[in-house]
């Protein structure tokens, strides 16, 4: 069965969503999927609302429009969520993982009552711990490669690893510190709400959907 | 043998430039094009090209210097988008009507205004008339596959005229996605050396670029130009027919799918096409017959090849992704039609704007448009001449 997985990131300028979905892009290529990976730009200024989007398939892919009925959503940032729906079209069989340190209580009234797994992670708290700075998009990244089962995890960390490495020839102390941000968030994704099997759903054949 | 690689377009033609590396560049950066000199500057710099870079203080900068570059018998290219391109305008005639075979990356950008930087064809289509061969890509792959054909079309001899290759603005330039790129001693020995017959840095044959026609001569001038525009079509045939055989991939002046035998054809231009293709798929698992046409060359203008594949179409809907304010219409829909009528083609014909700054396109808008072309075939007494917008809020 071939399969397409479609992925929509929510950030602000800034944050590194359109990185981290090109991130995404290029290593799900490297273990021979077609791919896409593209920003969707409203103004451009530190802070607006970005939205960046992925596609993962194992056919070529065609279609060029943005995403309108993802499998997952991430929200780089929880202050989008009384701006933004963030949960619009999300497949139930999906996810939604947001980066907040709040909780269910305060997170699940802003979410219109999607029903599909609700993920949260404290990346904020990964980032300090491990980069010393506030790079929320690595530990993002990581969390959704956990909920999405896009690869395996083993395949996630050495595809990680090779391109870090590459990006950060010149820089071995900021590749060391984010390889510890991608372990540290992979473990520390919480399911606060809805079915936590969604990584083994199988998305279905989307080219005949 | 073919390398597999994932690239944005604009990454993608910025390989193309690396591997062709033409004698000199001047370019002036715009979004979403600015990446184009961005990359061929870190190639210069990282001496993986030896191009030389001029870095001007606007576009009509840009072009005036590539007209000076390529008359003194340099291979020369910029980049440019929108209000880029806009700037360029008085020297994109001259650039033509000299006969000097510039390629020029044009990621299509909406006009303002509004002010906006996302996706539009009105600034290559209000090019139109300029005398720039036009050649559009769907994808990131066709960018870079007709960047490499392009010098081969526009430094021929029975040519001699500047290329525009032309991709959708963020849609193609910033999305990356998969793509097969070739050898580099497979591109350069497909693009080859560019030796001009007439340069101005010949001391042997001192020639004249550029000067005054009296009315007794001008018009001959024009109609050479437009001859040179004519031979175009059969050139870009046959560089294409020999692209194939290092690439595998066939290229021609249009690409049909499921068109043979549709009954309902959409005709449009770039990456709107692999969306209506998922459409098309969709509806003919359904067992309805409907097709597309894509339009890859604009300039020169094959009517009587597009009305050619359109002849067995009950109805047809042409798309531009651009508001000509003719109030018919936009430039693919005027052109398409009128050579309809010249080929005596039955169909009935909607014409159709949709994606204005960037509006998206998607595989519901595409089915909307088949539905309406059923629609239209089934009413002998529906009204077609009005334009319509496609994905219009309301």
């Amino acid at each position: 069965m071939e399969h397409l997985t479609e992925i929509r990131w929510h950030g602000r300028g800034g944050q590194g969503a359109k990185t981290a979905a090109l991130l995404l892009a290029d290593i799900a290529f490297g273990i021979g999927k077609y791919v896409q990976g593209f920003p969707e730009y409203g103004p451009e200024r530190m802070g607006a609302p970005i939205t960046a989007y992925d596609r993962i398939s194992d056919y070529e892919i065609r279609v060029h429009s943005n995403i309108y009925e993802p499998d997952f959503v991430v929200v780089v940032d929880d202050t989008l969520l009384h701006s933004v729906d963030v949960t619009a079209g999300l497949n139930t069989k999906g996810g939604v993982l947001i980066n907040t340190e709040k909780g269910r209580d305060e997170i699940m009234p802003l979410l219109k009552g999607y029903e599909g797994a609700v993920y949260t992670i404290n990346a904020r708290k990964v980032c300090m711990e491990t980069l010393g700075k506030y790079f929320p998009n690595m530990p993002m990244l990581s969390a959704l490669a956990r909920i999405s089962g896009i690869m395996e995890k083993d395949v996630f960390f050495m595809e990680m690893e090779a391109s870090l490495k590459h990006k950060f020839e010149k820089k071995p102390e900021v590749f060391a510190g984010n390889m510890k941000a991608l372990q540290m968030a992979f473990d520390a994704v919480e399911l606060i709400s809805g079915p936590a099997d969604g990584k083994k759903v199988n998305m279905s054949d989307r080219r005949v959907a | 043998m073919g390398i597999k690689e994932r690239m944005s377009g604009n990454e993608a033609v910025a390989y193309a430039m690396k591997q062709i590396n033409p004698d000199v560049m001047p370019a002036f950066p715009i979004t979403p094009s600015t990446e184009l000199p961005q990359f061929v500057s870190s190639y210069i710099a990282n001496g993986e090209m030896d191009t030389e870079f001029i870095p001007v203080e606007s576009e009509h900068s840009a072009m005036s210097a590539a007209i000076g570059a390529e008359a003194a018998g340099a291979r020369t290219m910029t980049a440019t988008s929108s209000a880029g391109l806009a700037l360029m305008w008085e020297m994109l005639y001259v650039a033509a009507s000299n006969r000097l075979p510039i390629a020029l990356a044009l990621v299509n950008r909406a006009l303002s205004g509004p002010l906006n930087i996302n996706c539009e064809h009105s600034d290559s289509m209000g090019a139109r008339d300029s005398g720039w061969i036009q050649i559009y890509a769907e994808d990131n792959q066709e960018a870079y596959d007709n960047f490499i054909q392009a010098y081969r079309i526009a430094e021929h001899k029975d040519v001699m005229l500047p290329i525009m290759i032309c991709q959708d603005g963020f849609i193609i330039s910033h999305g990356v996605s998969n793509i097969e790129l070739l050898e580099d001693k497979d591109v350069k020995e497909f693009v080859g050396e560019y030796n001009p017959e007439h340069y101005l840095l010949n001391a042997a044959e001192p020639v004249a670029v550029g000067p005054y026609a009296v009315s007794c001569y001008g018009m001959e001038s024009k109609r050479a130009q437009a001859q040179a525009m004519k031979n175009a079509g059969q050139v870009i045939l046959d560089v294409a027919a020999e692209f194939e055989k290092i690439s595998g991939r066939k290229y021609g002046f249009f690409e049909g799918y499921h068109l043979e035998d549709a009954e309902y054809a959409i005709v449009a231009i770039g990456s709107a096409c692999g969306t209506t293709k998922d459409a098309v798929d969709l509806l003919r698992s359904n067992g309805k017959k409907v097709g597309l046409l894509k339009v890859r060359v604009f300039r020169p203008f094959p009517g009587k090849e597009l009305a050619e594949a359109l002849k067995s179409c009950k109805a047809v809907a042409i798309m531009d992704r651009c508001e000509s304010f003719s109030a018919n219409g936009g430039p693919l829909a005027a052109e398409l039609s009128a050579a309809l009528y010249q080929a005596r083609g039955s169909a009935r014909v909607i014409k159709i704007v949709y994606g204005l700054n960037g509006r998206d396109y998607t595989v519901a808008d595409a089915r909307q448009v088949f539905a309406d072309l059923e629609e239209v075939a089934a009413d002998k007494n529906s009204n077609t001449d009005e334009y319509r917008y496609i994905g219009l809020r309301e």
